[in-house]
């Protein structure tokens, strides 16, 4: 009998070029690189500097997303960059990738988005695949059970030339999330409050399976979520095994395989689980049904509280410079924070459910006065769709803008900012001094949260203005 | 003058302090300077916020007025160096300045993967011999990569570690694509060997 195995260590056998020695790690065959504007020009001037090509032009997709503008182009097409050097960037990925065949999804494509929204709407990313971005959120293609990692720009070069990644073999992580959630708590509460839980180091060198009847009950949207986070706990990937909502998902989707391949696709599929009687090098548990709408309140994603709770009233020198930064008093509450801006968006949560979940709120409502709302759906996809159902109306009647897709108020590289000591409630992955604009103050939410403190003003607990209140 | 020459694995150089712990890549090369599209140049911007004003004028009280670009190759720098976001920008606006070895006592994983992946030597030592340093600016130091020696005149010489497969490459002269290159047969069986559907175009 085969020795039992983790999901994990099947995708890693598939795709092992060369086995780690004493003195080298693995070479690993990569399905999919995903690229986009920001980490691959270095990449792509490594090639030309050693004369190389690159190696598998179709197993390459690439996008615009971090540096471009989420404000509508003026009359004439035109697009109003940040900087020249971002639309320098930008200009750049075009050449490279006519020059190299590698198909790019610019402003003229109908399927342009922030890079790990766009994979899985075009169904690139895939069960059982190898995939890697420059980017530290590309763990969201996890959530399909692909082994996703985030990479730098030497990688990024690597990969181009080669179509492998070095890798060492990470450590296994399982988190078991057993229970039904409760009214109000949505993904994005349940990995704040799992990273809160293990802390920003404790998936370091880890790859993460989520698994567990929370898990199961979630849809594809929602596990993405969960999977994007991975990294803010330190681990290297994070991965949901697929399954019958998966394959739902992605039948039908353009770069899915159809036919014949699409029967032999999910019969393979069905093989990629952890077998019983597999270990984990770790494995942690988490009660869903205990876990409330979650909030940050400090300076790295794992310092979490449940937006009903208390700030920690602690002495450390980490709490310390997290509280002065924040402006806040250990001990108190968060909820109730005069809130300047409110960011809906992000790799992290602006799918159709997170724009829905958002519109459910601000329905027949009105953004609080002084209070900023940016909704930024994560793709052309995403926009269609949620214009389709009249999602954006919502938004612009409650007197939210409504912006074009990207990576926007996440990491601010486009302009996106808001203003030093400005408190933002924000749907996206980190809070980091500085990181959506120098002197801003960010609290991570779900958008549920974040709507529900768009409409007050005030951080405030979504489960306040759910049907049936608090 | 340092003479680091990739050859004989040796850099001989005097040192440069910033006696501050916790220096995040943040600091090294703050997010607005990350639009660039070729590693070069990214000296004149690294530790941005502590060389200039807001209004770009030259801080006066920066400590890296002191920084002598022909003799100080070597950074010596508080613990908990390069903690933060992964951008490889890091290293490359350490190497664009000037500086071809960093000394700290601990360094952030993703920070000490970065820079040796781009030839920038990360130096961890033990908290006596970095404070020693600390205390001593302009410090003539001999490294020894090959060996995993620091030489200090005048105090020692110190073991530093330095993962195997980094030493592989730097013993054999051959960077890390290098390596994967010369596996390139490897690569074209393992490609042969497995069924590839073929993908579909988008519609």
């Amino acid at each position: 009998m085969p020795q039992a195995s983790t999901l994990f260590e099947k995708i890693w056998q598939r795709h092992v070029v060369r086995e780690e020695s004493a003195d080298t790690p693995a070479i690993l065959y990569i399905d999919l690189q995903l690229l986009h504007e920001v980490t691959s020009p270095q990449a792509f001037g490594e090639l030309d500097r050693r004369g190389l090509k690159v190696r598998r032009p179709n197993r390459c997709l690439a996008t615009i997303d971090h540096s471009t503008p989420t404000t509508p182009p003026d009359a004439d097409g035109g697009r109003h960059y940040f900087t020249e050097q971002a639309k320098a960037q930008v200009d750049l990925l075009h050449v490279n990738c006519a020059r190299h065949g590698i198909e790019l999804h610019s402003w003229d494509s109908p399927n342009r988005g922030i890079v790990h929204v766009m994979g899985p709407e075009m169904g690139a990313t895939q069960p059982g695949m190898t995939i890697v971005c420059g980017d530290s959120h590309t763990a969201t293609h996890g959530a399909f059970g692909a082994l996703a990692f985030g990479i730098g720009t030497t990688e990024v070069g690597h990969v181009l030339a080669t179509q492998c990644l070095l890798q060492s073999k990470p450590k296994t992580l399982g988190i078991r999330i057993e229970g039904e959630l409760q009214r109000g708590v949505t993904a994005k509460d349940v990995i704040l409050h799992v990273i809160g839980a293990i802390g920003v180091g404790g998936g370091t060198g880890s790859v993460i399976e989520y698994f567990g009847s929370t898990i199961r009950a979630m849809d594809m949207e929602s596990r993405m979520t969960v999977c994007n986070m991975s990294i803010e706990c330190g681990a290297r990937a994070g991965l949901v095994a697929p399954d019958e909502i998966t394959f739902g998902y992605l039948e039908g989707r353009p770069m899915a395989p159809s036919g014949d391949d699409w029967a032999r696709a999910v019969a393979d599929w069905r093989t990629l689980r952890t077998d019983p009687g597999a270990s984990f090098d770790r494995l942690v548990e988490i009660d869903a049904t205990k876990i409330r709408p979650s909030v940050t309140w400090g300076i790295h994603p794992g310092m979490v509280i449940a937006v009903d709770g208390r700030i920690p009233d602690r002495t450390d020198s980490a709490t310390r410079n997290a509280l002065e930064y924040m402006q806040l008093r250990g001990g108190a509450t968060l909820a109730g924070e005069p809130v300047d801006v409110v960011f809906i968006g992000s790799c992290t949560n602006s799918r159709l459910s997170d724009l829905r979940a958002a519109a459910s709120l601000l329905q027949g409502r009105k953004v609080a006065a002084g209070t900023r709302v940016l909704v930024v759906p994560g793709s052309e996809a995403t926009r269609r769709a949620a214009e389709a159902e009249g999602l954006d109306g919502i938004f612009t009647a409650a007197g939210a803008e409504w912006r074009e897709p990207g990576c926007s108020m996440c990491l601010g590289m486009n302009g996106d900012t808001a203003n030093p000591g400005d408190l933002v409630v924000s749907t996206s992955n980190r809070n980091f001094k500085g990181r959506q604009g120098p002197g801003v103050r960010t609290i991570l939410a779900s958008p549920l949260t974040a709507a529900a403190s768009a409409i007050t003003g005030r951080v405030t607990d979504p489960r306040e203005l759910l049907e049936g209140g608090a | 003058m340092s003479t680091h020459e990739s050859n004989s694995g040796i850099i001989e150089s005097r040192t440069f302090n910033l006696p501050v712990d916790n220096i995040d890549t943040d600091q090294i090369i703050p997010a607005q300077f990350l639009t660039t599209t070729t590693r070069d140049g990214l000296g004149q911007h690294c530790f941005h916020s502590w060389r200039f004003n807001e209004d770009g004028s030259a801080k006066s009280s920066s400590p890296l007025r002191r920084h002598d670009p022909q003799t100080q190759a070597v950074l010596v720098a508080g613990s908990n160096f390069g903690c933060g976001s992964s951008r490889e920008h890091a290293p490359w606006a350490l190497l664009d300045f000037g500086f071809e070895a960093v000394i700290s006592s601990r360094f952030a994983d993703i920070f000490r993967s970065n820079a040796l992946k781009n030839g920038l030597l990360p130096v961890t030592v033990d908290d006596a011999v970095a404070d020693y340093l600390l205390d001593h600016p302009d410090q003539a130091v001999r490294i020894d990569i090959r060996n995993h020696r620091l030489g200090i005149e005048g105090y020692g010489e110190f073991d530093f570690p330095l993962d195997p497969f980094s030493a592989y490459c730097l013993t054999r002269g051959i960077d890390q694509l290098d390596f994967i290159l010369e596996n390139t047969e490897a690569i074209e069986s393992f490609e042969d060997g497995r069924e590839q559907p073929p993908r579909r175009e988008p519609g």
